[in-house]
């Protein structure tokens, strides 16, 4: 049973391994890609989604037809869990107005991390919102950044307005150990929070 | 070998702390890619072509929606080449899909290290999956959560790096 995963069909010769993601969110210049890039076992990526609908808002595209386009791009890294795991790392959309990327990134996503910039907490109150109604469990990570002021977490946990069990801590997002640590918490918070099993 | 130079096409990214401006780009498609954090340095509306020099439909014949095969297919969806087979697909671009689907990838990384948009991708896949060239695994529905002995694998494999 224990390998039952790594196997799609029994034909396959070939196993193809299971692929899970975790988000890391937070204003403009939180340091997300910093935070994937001190994990990832590779150069952070970046890829393209292009939106070719009109109808978002923001963007008046009456009358440029289908030539224009908008484009976002997502910054993400990888990690080799093992043969028959890979978590993948995605920044969102440092925009508020790409907020239908979000969707996309939340589905099946295992958890997020909030990356709180105390320079500009408010950037991140969107993130915690989302995050809160659609049931993706969260930490919030409070990047330290040169000559910022230093709040403890208990400020920032009372400033978000963060439920008492989600974990709240400091973090260096340049930092392997640091960046490690936020990841273990958080997949740690998953797993407590998965006792109590999902009815449906 | 540094991983830059590993694949083609791959664009590293600046340390965001500095801006679009920390942003690194080896090659330049004349439009100026944005960032996740915004519209790249020194590109103004007005100033690029309204898209890359190859626009992207043009090598999917039009398509902007893959085929029913391609339309499941996730940011995370890991795909792999069918060893074996042997039928040469059609174009330069399925080919190079195909050659990095030698080892599992997913659909995100496909995008990125050939520099083609998610949405060209998914169509070239589609074509791909319906051609019986490439397997995928979907990643794990949104309805049914990871499994707990895929979080604790998750979890030592983290407590590792």
């Amino acid at each position: 049973m224990a390998s039952a995963d790594s196997e799609n069909r029994p034909s396959d010769h070939e196993a193809i391994p299971q692929a899970v993601k975790i988000i890391v969110a937070g204003g403009f210049g939180a340091g997300k890609t910093t935070l994937v890039g001190a994990v990832s076992e590779i150069t952070p990526l970046s890829t393209e989604e292009v939106m070719t609908e009109a109808g978002y808002g923001i963007d008046d595209l009456s009358g440029v037809e289908s030539k224009t386009t908008t484009t976002v791009a997502l910054d993400f890294g990888r990690i080799t869990i093992n043969p028959d795991i890979v978590l993948y790392l995605f920044g969102t959309p440092g925009q508020d107005r790409f907020w239908f990327m979000w969707d996309e990134l939340a589905e099946g996503a295992l958890g997020a991390v909030v990356l709180a910039d105390t320079r500009r907490l408010h950037t991140c109150f969107h993130a915690v919102d989302y995050f809160e109604r659609r049931g993706v469990p969260f930490v919030v990570a409070v990047n330290r950044f040169e000559g910022s002021t230093s709040y403890g977490v208990e400020e920032v946990r009372e400033a978000l307005d963060i439920a008492p069990h989600v974990p709240v801590l400091m973090a260096d997002a340049r930092d392997r150990p640091s960046a490690k640590e936020v990841l273990v918490r958080l997949v740690t918070h998953v797993i407590d929070g998965r006792r109590p099993a999902m009815s449906g | 070998m540094s991983a830059a130079r590993e694949h083609r096409g791959a664009r590293a990214t600046g340390d965001e702390d500095g801006g679009p401006r920390g942003r690194i780009r080896n090659r330049h498609w004349g439009r100026g890619h944005p960032t996740s954090e915004g519209p790249s340095a020194g590109v103004r509306p007005g100033d690029a072509p309204a898209g890359p020099l190859v626009r992207p439909y043009t090598i999917t014949k039009g398509r902007t929606r893959p085929s029913a095969e391609g339309g499941g297919l996730d940011l995370i969806t890991i795909v792999r080449a069918v060893e074996g087979h042997g039928e040469r697909p059609r174009g330069p671009e399925r080919q190079a899909i195909l050659d990095l689907c030698r080892r599992p990838i997913s659909v995100a990384e496909i995008s990125a290290r050939l520099d083609i948009p998610l949405t060209v991708v998914r169509v070239l896949l589609g074509d791909l999956i319906t051609q019986g060239a490439v397997r995928t695994r979907a990643a794990t529905p949104m309805t049914k959560l990871p499994e707990k002995k895929v979080l604790q694998a998750v979890l030592d494999g983290i407590r590792r790096l």
